[in-house]
């Protein structure tokens, strides 16, 4: 060990910047929830005390109620959409091998990397061109487009230790077709399901860009919070608005990363050995 | 092991486009009988077994698993269970929810089931694991699962595909006296798929030893390791000198031969000997040359001196030299009186027993498209 590196070991310089970067990564978004709480219109310290009141004032607000709920039903749609296309795909690139397979994949997953909002404005321009009228439907499809990747990328690693040996196995043992997809292949690989359905629909649920450019006259949520950034009177209002939509996505996606790890190893262990 | 033929193969050829997997393939196995397929990778003897299973549908010929001509039927119709080579374990369900997963469908009574779960786990010595799950097990266990979930199902036929291959020495030694012992004690047919020569050596009734989608020959594990018909086959099995001899007679089934340096051996026939050209193609193995010390005398011997030497604990490698002979002999001592101290360029004097060697036909040419 050189002498640098000793000395540089009594300074917990390291330490010191995890902290600093967790802290600037983290402080905006915990003060949300304690200005939501703040008895006080305006987002400043001291804190004036405590009240639920602006949640209270959530729930008679029939315009955010509204956004919500378009919300729930764009993400939904979304989620099912992009699970069902990444399903199809996950299992074409896991278990078949096919010309051209890994230009499909990158293909697949390229919405991820391209700018979000020249997507939106090609996809607005064509919709226009199309004379379709704008509603949620069209903010689905668009947003499908982004979450199929999304879909793909956690399906995959589900579906890729699934043995094939295993669906085998099931007909060896005198299951038919049906019942081996039932009793084998859907177990299996159901958590990986239900994983890309929770990411899928947190991506949406919080999704801005497309969203703006698509929705037309029904708002979702994410649109909903900006119109109401114009008025500062309104702003404790969407600080609980924004806490609830946090702790949501935060629970979504814990379970789905859960969910994701119990595939793994299932379909990993499921053939390899010690 | 009766006389009765459980499986029965005629003539089954299977083409991958023009590449054949398969080559006219026919044999029949007995009820009751261990049969080995032995061969290197891609010589056919997986899709043999997988065709038996219902797997893979032959291009053409049949196959009768008891009497019935069984191409036509899918996997779960047939009278035979597989164990895969990966195990194919049901990763969400436990050790008893896998036995048991064949037995749903026979819709016993509650109890019944209990019971024929809890036997194959006994005969697979597994009882009290019945509640572990796939990842809680090790590669033995599962293995031994994979046994119990096919063999509860009582098959006329098992199946087993190279089951033993991912297991560390060992335990694979161990495993190949338990499946011995667990087919003797079930008494129906099994089928194993093996490229390990000694495992099908040690656990078969007969062994058919397979190259290039054909069967090269079919015999007890004895017949195949001392009289292998080709070149191909005696080299598969274990270590092999060959020579060239040239052919002196032929009595009806006996052909006199002059191995030069060994002097002229009278040898048995092998089933589609010919020569061409007056010469033929003879094999001695290398534990059949026995090393000969001080005043030891015999009746056949001959000098050489060592070339090569490599010690392998119980056993030492000699490779010697003979004048006269274009190829050093390979040798196998145990190391009981010093084989292993012999330096090299050490003249020694062998022994060898005439009876020893085999007369091996010429190998089909390889042809598969």
């Amino acid at each position: 060990m050189s002498l640098l590196t000793q000395r540089l070991r009594f300074i917990p310089f390291l330490p010191i910047y995890v902290a600093l970067y967790f802290l600037f990564l983290y402080l905006p978004i915990l003060l949300l929830p304690i200005f939501s709480f703040n008895n006080a219109a305006t987002t400043t310290f001291p804190l004036a005390g405590f009240t639920t009141k602006w949640y209270a004032s959530l729930s008679g607000n029939s315009v955010m109620l509204e956004a919500a709920w378009n919300s729930l039903i764009v993400g939904l749609s979304v989620s099912l959409l992009s699970t069902i296309l990444g399903i199809c795909a996950a299992r074409a690139i896991t278990r078949h091998r096919f010309r051209g397979q890994r230009a499909a994949a990158g293909l697949i997953m390229a919405p991820l990397f391209l700018p979000e909002i020249i997507v939106a404005v090609s996809l607005l321009m064509i919709v226009l061109a199309m004379g379709v009228e704008l509603s949620l439907v069209t903010v689905i499809l668009g947003q499908t487009v982004f979450c199929v990747p999304y879909a793909m990328s956690v399906l995959v690693s589900g579906f890729e230790g699934f043995d094939r040996s295993l669906e085998e196995a099931s007909y060896d043992l005198g299951e038919t077709a049906i019942g081996t997809f039932r009793r084998v292949t859907l177990p299996v690989v159901a958590p990986a399901i239900v994983s890309s359905l929770l990411v899928t629909f947190t991506i949406s649920l919080d999704e801005f860009i497309l969203a703006f450019f698509l929705s037309g006259t029904e708002p979702t949520l994410p649109v909903y919070i900006w119109g109401q950034l114009r008025f500062a009177a309104k702003l404790p209002g969407v600080l609980a608005l924004g806490t609830i939509m946090l702790v949501v996505s935060i629970l979504m996606l814990t379970l789905a990363e859960i969910l994701r790890r119990r595939a793994e190893r299932r379909t990993q262990l499921a053939h390899a050995l010690p | 092991m009766s006389d009765r033929a459980m499986i029965q193969i005629e003539n089954v050829s299977k083409f991958y486009g023009i590449y054949k997997a398969l080559d006219d393939v026919s044999l029949s196995i007995a009820e009751g009988e261990f049969f080995s397929l032995l061969g290197p990778s891609g010589c056919g003897k997986t899709t043999l077994l997988r065709s038996i299973a219902g797997f893979e549908n032959p291009t053409t010929g049949e196959i009768y698993i008891d009497g019935v001509p069984s191409l036509a039927l899918p996997p779960n119709k047939r009278p035979t269970n597989m164990v895969f080579q990966s195990y194919a374990i049901f990763p969400h369900l436990d050790v008893a929810e896998n036995v048991a997963y064949g037995l749903k469908r026979l819709k016993l009574s509650p109890e019944e089931e209990k019971k024929r779960v809890g036997d194959a786990l006994d005969m697979v010595r597994l009882s009290g694991l019945g509640r572990r799950k796939a990842h809680e097990l090790s590669g033995g266990q599962r293995q031994r699962v994979a046994l119990a979930r096919a063999l509860v199902m009582r098959p006329k036929v098992l199946l087993l595909d190279e089951p033993l291959s991912a297991l560390d020495k060992k335990l694979r030694e161990e495993m190949q006296v338990e499946l011995r012992t667990l087919q003797k004690a079930v008494g129906i047919t099994f089928i194993l798929v093996t490229h390990d020569q000694y495992e099908a050596l040690a656990l078969s009734d007969r062994i058919a030893v397979m190259f290039d989608g054909r069967i090269a020959q079919i015999a007890t594990p004895k017949e195949i390791y001392q009289r292998p018909r080709t070149r191909k086959v005696a080299d598969f099995l274990g270590g092999m000198n060959f020579l060239k001899a040239k052919v002196l007679g032929e009595q009806g089934n006996a052909v006199s031969i002059d191995t030069a340096r060994f002097g002229a051996v009278q040898l048995v026939k092998p089933q589609g000997f010919a020569t061409s050209d007056g010469h033929v193609t003879v094999g001695i193995r290398p534990e059949r040359l026995r090393l000969l010390w001080d005043d030891d005398r015999a009746p056949h011997e001959l000098a050489g001196r060592i070339e090569n030497r490599a010690y392998f604990g119980e056993v030492t490698h000699l490779t010697v030299g003979i004048d006269g002979l274009e190829q050093p002999l390979s040798m196998v001592e145990t190391n009981n009186f010093g084989a292993d101290d012999l330096p090299i360029g050490a003249e020694i004097r062998l022994a060898y027993d005439p009876e020893a060697f085999v007369l091996l036909a010429e190998d089909p040419p390889v042809s598969r498209l």
